[in-house]
C-alpha cells in the first residue's frame, strides 16, 4: 500500500514538471554532458581539418603504408599502428594480471592493518610523472632488463619468434610494453579494488555456508559476479596504455618497423606525434602528424567499441550471480 | 577582498609605468636557447628598457610565427626554404649569430680517444659497419685494440637542428646517405640501432650502453663528460669539435648574400666539419619603430659582446670576417 502511494507522489511530480531548482539541476547536468560530447566533436573535426592535406594527398594508403620519410614526404601510418597495438597488449597481458590478484589481495585477504599502507602505495605509483619513470627507464630500467632479463628469456621462451633476435640495446617493444603497464597497473587495481569491495558480503557468507574454501569464495561468489565490472577497470587501462606518450617514447626506441621480435625497437602513434610535431616545417608534414593523431582517436574508439562488444558476447549480464 | 586587493593591484601598475619597456617576442630553436637565456640576463642591464622574450619552441615553429607575425624574431637552425619564405608577406633576412659543433659522442670500455672520418660515420648509421672491431675503424686508430662489440647507433628521434646539421654533412660527404637518407631536422633513418628523446635521451642512452654510438651538440657531451671522437676535417686533418675549430670552420665556409648557408666539411686545416650555423630570422621591413630600434640595438650587440658571453657555453664565436658582413647585414633592417 505504502509503495503505491509513494509512487503516485513522484508520478505527480513529474507530472508537475518538478521544482525550478530540479529543473534547473537537470538542465545544468545535462549541460556539462554536453560539453564533453562536444569536446570531444571540437578535437575530431580539428583533427580531420589539419590532417585534409595528408588525407587528400595519400587516401587510405596511409593507412597501410610504411614508409615514414620527412625528407621526401611520403608517409605512413602502419609501423605506427602496429607499434601502438603490440605495446598496449605486452602492456595489459603484464599488468592484467598483477592488478587483479592486487585488487583480490586487498579486498579478501590482506589483513586490515596492511590494507592502508599498500593502498597508498599504489597510489603513488599512479602519481609518478611519466617523464620521470622514462628517465628511471633509461638507466635503471632498460640496462637492468638487457643484462639479466632478455638473456634469460631468450634462453626459456627463445623458440617463439616473438622472443629471437639479437636484445642489443635493450631499448625495443618489450621495454615500452613493461613501462606502460606499469603506468597502468594502479589505474586497473584501484578500479578493481572499488568494484570488489562493492560485492555484497551476503555473496560471500552465502558460499562460505555452502562450504566452499577461501579460493572457491573469491572465483564463484567475488570474481565471477564482477567480471563485468573488472573487465571495465582493464578497458580504462587500455585507453590509458594506447594513449601514453613519454615515458614509451622514452624507451621504445623510436624505429618505425614491423617486425615479430619483441626485443626490437618500435615506434607509437603518440610517441612520433610528440617527437617531430614541434621541428616540422612545411605543409604537408604537419599535416600528417595531424593525420596521425586522427588514427590514434580512430583506433582507441575501434578498441573500445571491440572491447565492449567482446564483454556483451563473453561475460553476459552484469551482476548476476552464477549458481 | 577588494579591499586587499586594490592596493597590491596598484603597486602592480606603479611598476608597471616606472618600467615604460618596449617588449620584443622571439621564439624558434631550442639550440640557440641557452644563449638567449644568458644574452637577455645580461642585455637586461645594458639597456633596461628592452625587455626580450625568448620561447625556445623549436625552428619549425620559430619560423611558422614569424610568417603568422605573432613575433618580432624567430630563430632557426635550418634555414628557410624558398617554399616558406614566398609564404612571407615581406622580406626575411637570415642574421647568423651563433654556430655550433656536434660531437661524436660513444661509450667504448676504457673510453680510448677515437678517430673516425665521414665514411666511418655514414657506414655506422647505414648499418654497414656493425662491430667496433671493424678493419675501417681500425685503420684510423692504429694504436687502439678495439673490441668486438656490436654497435649501436643512437640517433634524435625528436626533429632537431643537431639532426640537421648531422644529416647535412654525410649528405655532403656521402653519396650513399644524400641518395637513401638526405637532409632534414628528421629523417627516416636505416633501421639500425635506436632513436632517442632529446639530447638527454641520447647522451642517457650512450652514457649506459657499452658499443653505443650517438651524436650531440659539443656542450652537451662537455658538460656530462661524455667522450667524443676527434674527426677527420676535408683538409685531411683530424680536429676535435671545440668553439675555435668550428670558428675556424665558419671562417672559411661559404657565405652567400642570402646569409642562407651550410658549414659542414668546411675547408681549413683546423676546421671542424660537423658544424651548423643557427639564425635569427626578421623582416627587413620592420612596423613598429620604436620596436625596430630596440631589436636592432639587440642584434648588434649579440654578434659583438654578446657572442663573450655564449662562448662560455660552448657555442663558437662568429670569426672576424663573418661578424662584420652580419653587422652590415642587421644594418639594412628598415623601420
Amino acid at each position: 500500500m505504502n509503495a503505491t502511494t509513494t509512487s503516485g507522489t513522484i508520478a505527480n511530480r513529474k507530472a508537475a514538471g518538478g521544482h525550478f531548482g530540479d529543473r534547473a539541476f537537470k538542465w545544468l547536468t545535462l549541460a556539462m554532458a554536453l560539453v564533453i560530447f562536444a569536446l570531444i566533436l571540437l578535437i575530431s573535426f580539428e583533427l580531420a581539418h589539419g590532417s585534409r592535406l595528408a588525407l587528400h594527398q595519400f587516401g587510405w594508403r596511409f593507412l597501410i603504408s610504411s614508409d615514414w620519410d620527412p625528407v621526401n614526404e611520403k608517409f605512413g601510418a602502419l609501423p605506427f599502428i602496429f607499434g601502438t597495438l603490440v605495446s598496449s597488449a605486452i602492456a595489459l597481458f603484464i599488468a592484467v594480471p598483477i592488478s587483479i590478484a592486487t585488487a583480490v589481495y586487498l579486498t579478501e585477504l590482506a589483513p586490515l592493518w596492511l590494507r592502508q599502507p599498500l593502498i597508498m602505495f599504489i597510489e603513488l605509483l599512479a602519481a609518478i610523472p611519466s617523464v620521470i619513470l622514462g628517465v628511471w627507464g633509461i638507466f635503471v630500467m632498460v640496462p637492468f632488463l638487457r643484462q639479466a632479463v632478455f638473456p634469460w628469456v631468450q634462453k626459456v621462451l627463445g623458440f617463439l619468434p616473438i622472443f629471437q633476435g639479437p636484445a642489443l640495446s635493450g631499448f625495443c617493444m618489450l621495454s615500452g610494453g613493461i613501462i606502460v603497464a606499469i603506468m597502468i597497473i594502479p589505474i586497473i587495481t584501484s578500479v578493481s579494488r572499488e568494484i570488489l569491495r562493492s560485492v555484497p558480503g551476503l555473496q560471500r557468507e552465502a558460499a562460505y555456508a555452502l562450504g566452499a574454501t577461501r579460493w572457491e569464495v573469491t572465483r564463484i561468489a567475488v570474481l565471477s559476479y564482477a567480471k563485468k565490472g573488472l573487465f571495465g577497470a582493464v578497458i580504462l587501462g587500455l585507453g590509458r596504455a594506447l594513449g601514453e606518450t613519454m615515458a614509451v617514447t622514452m624507451v621504445i626506441g623510436n624505429t618505425p618497423q614491423i617486425v615479430a621480435s619483441l626485443f626490437a625497437p618500435g615506434y607509437t602513434l603518440a610517441s612520433v606525434i610528440a617527437n617531430e610535431f614541434n621541428e616540422t616545417t612545411g605543409s604537408l608534414y604537419p599535416s600528417a602528424l595531424f593525420e596521425l593523431g586522427l588514427v590514434l582517436l580512430g583506433v582507441t574508439v575501434l578498441v573500445n567499441a571491440t572491447a565492449q562488444l567482446l564483454l556483451k558476447t563473453f561475460a553476459g549480464p552484469a551482476m548476476k550471480p552464477q549458481p | 577582498m577588494n579591499k586587499q586587493i586594490l592596493p597590491l593591484l596598484g603597486v602592480v601598475m606603479l611598476i608597471g609605468q616606472t618600467h615604460a619597456q618596449t617588449l620584443i617576442n622571439g621564439a624558434g630553436s631550442t639550440f640557440d636557447y641557452p644563449a638567449f637565456a644568458k644574452w637577455i640576463e645580461a642585455y637586461g642591464q645594458h639597456d633596461s628598457d628592452a625587455r626580450i622574450n625568448y620561447q625556445s619552441l623549436g625552428s619549425g615553429a620559430g619560423q611558422k610565427q614569424l610568417l603568422n607575425q605573432t613575433v618580432a624574431f624567430g630563430a632557426s637552425d635550418a634555414p628557410m626554404t624558398d617554399d616558406a619564405m614566398s609564404q612571407a608577406p615581406g622580406k626575411i633576412l637570415h642574421i647568423p649569430v651563433l654556430a655550433g659543433g656536434v660531437a661524436i659522442i660513444y661509450n667504448l670500455p676504457g673510453s680510448p680517444k677515437l678517430k673516425v672520418d665521414s665514411d666511418v660515420i655514414a657506414d655506422i648509421y647505414l648499418g654497414n659497419i656493425t662491430k667496433w672491431n671493424d678493419p675501417k675503424i681500425g685503420v684510423l686508430n692504429p694504436g687502439l685494440s678495439l673490441p668486438a662489440l656490436p654497435i649501436v647507433p643512437v640517433h634524435r628521434s625528436d626533429g632537431s637542428g643537431t639532426t640537421f646539421i648531422c644529416s647535412d654533412y654525410l649528405s655532403a660527404v656521402n653519396p650513399m646517405w644524400a641518395k637513401t637518407v638526405g637532409i632534414g631536422t628528421s629523417v627516416r633513418w636505416p633501421n639500425v640501432g635506436v632513436g632517442a628523446k632529446g639530447s638527454e635521451g641520447v647522451a642517457g642512452q650512450v652514457k649506459q650502453l657499452p658499443g653505443a654510438v650517438g651524436y650531440a651538440e659539443l656542450a652537451y657531451a662537455d658538460q656530462n663528460k661524455i667522450p667524443y671522437a676527434e674527426v677527420k676535417n676535408a683538409a685531411g686533418n683530424f680536429v676535435s669539435p671545440t668553439p675555435a675549430s668550428v670558428s675556424a670552420a665558419l671562417a672559411n665556409a661559404k657565405i652567400p648574400d642570402d646569409f642562407r648557408f651550410s658549414m659542414v666539411n668546411a675547408p681549413g686545416e683546423n676546421a671542424y666539419p660537423i658544424a651548423g650555423a643557427s639564425w635569427v630570422l626578421v623582416y627587413q621591413q620592420q612596423q613598429d619603430a620604436e620596436r625596430a630600434k630596440k631589436l636592432v640595438a639587440f642584434l648588434k650587440w649579440a654578434v659583438t659582446d654578446g657572442q663573450k658571453i655564449s662562448a662560455t657555453l660552448d657555442y663558437a664565436p662568429l670569426p672576424e670576417n663573418v661578424q662584420r658582413r652580419v653587422l652590415d647585414l642587421i644594418g639594412s633592417i628598415k623601420y
